[in-house]
């Protein structure tokens, strides 16, 4: 079986209000040198699927049509066999 | 004119927008479901607020992709009129069917007031009621509003009067100061190229009976209806 993990992330230069709130609660709890903070999400998704190239097209398909709105945000992910 | 209030699993104002259309515009209206193929011979359909499928993933993230909005984009695509209220206008971005994305209000709060518009743009089916540079209170509640496109997306839209209003002052001052979620250039409402899609994430369904107090709002379903009865006369 595999199982792909899909990262999306707000694109570059979108402020993040998130994100920023991280990096305030950092600050303020005595974390200093911090540049930058973002914060996005971790999609796992397990895949009745043993072809790995397939998987790769699968979830793409899946990114593109609803995991990620490409006006905003961007994607990546990795596959594994579990 | 028929009207269509399209239900998703979430969606909260459906039932206002019924209200507004059925006892005080006195209009024939139905429910469509979000499972319905066909949306039947409706005039205008009304994407409600709310917060459909949750609001999980993104806010219309999981509702764009419902088959009623293959049977919306078929009816916007020959002309007919579609508004999405808040959630609706999440849904209509996500479809893809008006440019842009909502965003996390900047504050990071979802956000419960009355809001005061400014009207921009009175030439179009929606807004044809209002004189221009009007400025009336009309209700937000949103956690997403904060408008977001492209640069060159936006400077486009400004130029077509693709902005149909904007957060404001009750003097109509259009600052940093009166945009409530951080939505670029105050924007509070868009329409498409063709002028049928419009999405807004302030509720002109809860502005538009008078014994709520506000009626402002009203303008928006009444400018529909003018324009129908113009195309059909």
């Amino acid at each position: 079986m595999l199982k792909a993990i899909v990262t999306v992330m707000l694109k570059k230069g979108i402020f993040d209000p998130q994100g920023r709130a991280v990096h305030n609660g950092l600050e303020s709890i005595g974390f200093e040198n911090l540049k930058s903070v973002r914060v996005g999400k971790q999609i796992e998704i397990e895949l009745n699927l043993n072809d790995k190239s397939l998987a790769e097209t699968k979830v793409h398909e899946m990114c593109d049509k609803m995991l990620a709105n490409p006006v905003v945000e961007s994607y990546s992910f990795d596959i594994k066999e579990v | 004119m028929k009207w269509g209030v399209l239900l998703f699993p979430g969606s909260n104002c459906a039932e206002d927008c019924f209200h507004v259309v059925d006892q005080v515009l006195g209009e024939p209206v139905s429910y469509l479901w979000h499972k319905d193929t066909d949306i039947g011979d409706v005039d205008a359909i009304i994407l409600p607020g709310g917060f459909s499928y949750g609001d999980h993933l993104r806010p219309g993230a999981i509702a764009h992709l419902s088959p009623a909005m293959t049977a919306v984009k078929a009816f916007a695509d020959k002309g007919g009129l579609v508004i999405g209220i808040c959630n609706g206008f999440q849904i209509l971005t996500e479809a893809r069917m008006l440019p842009g994305s909502l965003l996390q209000n900047r504050g990071l709060k979802f956000l419960c007031q009355d809001q005061t518009l400014k009207v921009v743009n009175t030439n179009t089916a929606f807004t044809s009621e209002y004189d221009p540079d009007e400025v009336f209170i009309c209700p937000i509640a949103h956690n997403e509003g904060n408008y977001y496109a492209k640069p060159e997306t936006i400077a486009e839209m400004e130029e077509n009067g693709q902005i149909l209003f904007r957060y404001s002052d009750a003097e109509g001052l259009v600052s940093d100061e009166t945009n409530p979620n951080g939505s670029i250039n105050n924007i509070a409402g868009i329409i498409n190229r063709t002028g049928n899609v419009v999405g807004m994430m302030p509720h002109p369904e809860r502005s538009a009976d008078s014994v709520l107090g506000l009626s402002e709002g009203k303008k928006v379903f009444v400018s529909m209806i003018k324009h129908i009865e113009a195309m059909n006369s």
